[in-house]
């Protein structure tokens, strides 16, 4: 079992670095070519502009997705009733596969058929909702998209941290005249660290690997506004041909990622082992 | 994938086996010589509905000649390349396989992983039958390595007759001038002038389009075969990425992102005027039962002197050493190359045959227009894809996409262009 894991993740890893060094195009190729094509990465516009891209639509993913997560868990959280069939409502976006939900979405933001169309034929006859076709709002369609897939996956694991919160603390809070808000800011919200760490960490593995909702949502468009660096990996693997640089541009995801996810991992570790503590 | 190795590797004993018997059994007795079937795998990505109808012509004609069809569609042409290159490296090869009559398998040619066509070229006469744009392409350090099925040319003009006629439009244009005053008039007349899919591959060809007809076969030759940067930074092709973002204005806002089919739709309906786009664009037409001539015109360019820009399928025929396959392979690009299979193919491909010696007249209008055009080498020219590496080609695409989308200058084009043609050659 070990073994397979280390030949399966640690090999093909070695592999891929290997490969990065290379002036590999359609084959891999053995030959070495320092970091020549590290170099044409970083001179590359759309690779610089797809890190870019990957750093805004993280951060409002993730904040956004963590916002209205944690807002439907406290709602589900005040004994609704029919809370059943609401947890399976938020949670059944993140069951779907974006190839598709992307289409509608794709449908929905296109000026000419969807929200705008729409709000036009009803009369608003100055109602702009284009975002989807401009250069400087596209990436925004795609956060949109995105958070409504998985803010319900959040939305499960903090609603499960909040029922392991002791009833004990509610009623020792109302006894103190605490209003309700600030209980859940100032006392349960730290007590959710785990649930929220683990939820980061899905997340952020979520934002690398964004590939799915840009090529069925815009492709990359329009021009190269919304170009993310998975595609960009994907593009130069395959269509373009170009094993070297795709692989360059993996390690480079690789390293980042590890560069951020690491501490994460520590920290939520510290956590953990200081709750059981 | 294991198990499935050995599985053939059995079959191919157990065929050089029974081919090592035939003879034997010829000679005690006179059995009926019914060979076994050749079998072949065939990898390629045609699976829409007037494409998979189009390759079962192949089949069919493949089965009369006493072949046995494996048939191997991958969606998407990328996708599909990208399997028959991890089969040839993974050592479970196909039989045949597809891919643009580009440089799109120069590589693997040059790894030495192709079987090539030699002798079937020779008894075909492709020298002497083929355009010399796919000899280019397939005859690479003297020896024929793909089979050409196809000709596509992907900047052709397509208009609607009702619109033209709104918007009180009598001739088709003369010049590129003369096509912008009637993209001006279907905008009057409340169309949209054109049909336009903001897609990086369909800038591309629209991109493409105008290069030729406004700068020119020989700017276009020096600046994509040649690599000539100063051509790049000439006032000429200044001008063509000028006449190229004026295109823009005619689009509509709901051109980004939009896919080829749902562009020509528009034209069907005569919702639009006109759209530049492959002539696979018909089958699109055909299928809303409207017929070139009477309901929708054609032509590849400005006046009786536009060039043609050829482009294509092939397949290519992966090295293995097994007679039977070499034979299978054999037979199969005879069969594919072959007059009656190519007409039957073409007219349910949209494509034109790749050789003049075909009876045209089961063709629609703008395919017999092309295959008179084919008639005059000086008119044929290369698409890009035959005169650059695919990652050349996707750079380029980057630089384009962002003149067409950004509000960027076309001197920062000029630049940009020059940048990716020098970063991307090793």
């Amino acid at each position: 079992m070990a073994a397979t894991a280390l030949g399966a993740y640690v090999l093909t890893l070695l592999w891929t670095a290997r490969v990065s060094l290379s002036s590999s195009r359609i084959f891999p190729n053995g030959d070495f070519v320092g970091l020549g094509q590290y170099e044409r990465l970083f001179r590359n516009a759309r690779w610089l502009l797809s890190l870019e891209n990957l750093a805004i639509y993280g951060a409002l993913f993730i904040a956004a997705c963590l916002v209205v997560g944690f807002l439907l868990a406290v709602f589900i959280d005040q004994q609704v009733s029919g809370e059943g069939v609401l947890r399976t409502v938020f949670l059944y976006p993140y069951a779907m596969s974006f190839v598709a939900t992307g289409l509608v979405w794709q449908w929905m933001l296109n000026p000419e058929l969807g929200i705008q169309q729409v709000a036009r034929r009803l009369g608003l006859a100055h109602f702009a909702f284009d975002w989807i076709v401009r250069q400087d709002m596209v990436l925004y369609t795609i956060v949109i998209a995105t958070v409504w897939q998985a803010s319900g996956l959040v939305m499960a694991l903090l609603l499960s941290g909040l029922r392991g919160i002791d009833g004990e603390l509610w009623k020792a809070a109302r006894i103190d005249g605490i209003p309700k808000w600030r209980v859940y800011v100032s006392i349960v919200l730290p007590m959710l660290w785990p649930s929220v760490s683990t939820a980061l960490i899905l997340l952020f593995v979520m934002v690398v690997k964004l590939f799915d909702a840009v090529v069925a949502m815009t492709q990359g468009g329009p021009g190269t506004a919304s170009e993310v660096p998975a595609k960009f990996i994907m593009d130069y693997l395959f269509g373009r041909a170009n094993v070297g640089l795709a692989s360059a541009a993996s390690i480079v995801l690789l390293l980042t990622v590890l560069g951020i996810v690491a501490p994460l991992y520590y920290a939520r570790g510290r956590a953990l082992q200081r709750g059981r503590e | 994938m294991g198990k499935g190795r050995i599985r053939t590797r059995g079959a191919a004993v157990t065929c050089a086996l029974a081919l090592a018997a035939a003879p034997a059994a010829r000679a005690g007795a006179p059995a009926p010589a019914v060979a076994p079937p050749l079998k072949a795998t065939v990898s390629h990505w045609w699976t829409s509905g007037g494409e998979s109808a189009a390759i079962r012509q192949f089949a069919d004609a493949f089965t009369r000649a006493g072949g046995q069809w494996i048939d191997q569609a991958v969606a998407g042409a990328d996708q599909s390349r990208a399997s028959t290159i991890n089969r040839i490296v993974g050592g479970n090869a196909p039989v045949a396989a597809q891919f643009n009559t580009s440089k799109q398998f120069r590589d693997i040619v040059d790894q030495g992983l192709l079987n090539n066509l030699d002798d079937v070229a020779a008894r075909g006469n492709w020298d002497r039958i083929l355009p010399q744009t796919i000899i280019d392409a397939i005859k690479i350090n003297g020896h024929y390595y793909a089979a050409p099925v196809d000709i596509h040319m992907p900047a052709w003009f397509f208009y609607s007759k009702s619109a033209y006629a709104k918007a009180g439009i009598a001739a088709e244009p003369a010049s590129f001038n003369e096509f912008m005053s009637q993209l001006d008039r279907l905008k009057r007349a409340g169309l949209i002038p054109l049909a336009f899919g903001g897609q990086v591959w369909q800038e591309k060809i629209l991109f493409d389009a105008v290069f030729v007809l406004v700068g020119g076969p020989e700017l276009y030759l020096r600046i994509y075969r040649d690599r000539d940067l100063k051509a790049v930074q000439s006032p000429a092709f200044r001008d063509v990425l000028v006449k190229f973002k004026q295109l823009r204005a005619y689009t509509d806002p709901g051109a980004p992102g939009r896919n080829w089919n749902d562009a020509t739709a528009l034209v069907v309906s005569g919702r639009a005027g006109v759209q530049i786009m492959g002539d696979w664009a018909k089958g699109e037409f055909t299928s809303a039962g409207q017929v070139a001539g009477r309901d929708f015109g054609c032509f590849p360019g400005f006046g009786p002197k536009a060039p043609y820009m050829v482009a294509g399928d092939a397949f290519v025929f992966p090295k293995t050493g097994k007679p039977h396959v070499v034979r299978a392979q054999k037979l199969l690009a005879t069969v594919m190359t072959a007059p009656g299979p190519q007409v039957e193919f073409s007219a349910r491909k949209g494509s034109i045959p790749i050789r003049p010696d075909v009876d045209v007249s089961k063709l629609d209008l703008c395919a017999r227009m092309g295959i008179a055009i084919m008639a005059d080498k000086s008119r044929q020219l290369p698409n890009t894809e035959m005169l650059l590496d695919p990652d050349l080609n996707g750079a380029l695409q980057d630089v384009l996409t962002n003149y067409w989308n950004r509000n960027e200058t076309p001197e920062r084009a000029q630049q940009a262009f020059a940048q990716a043609m020098k970063d991307n050659t090793w």
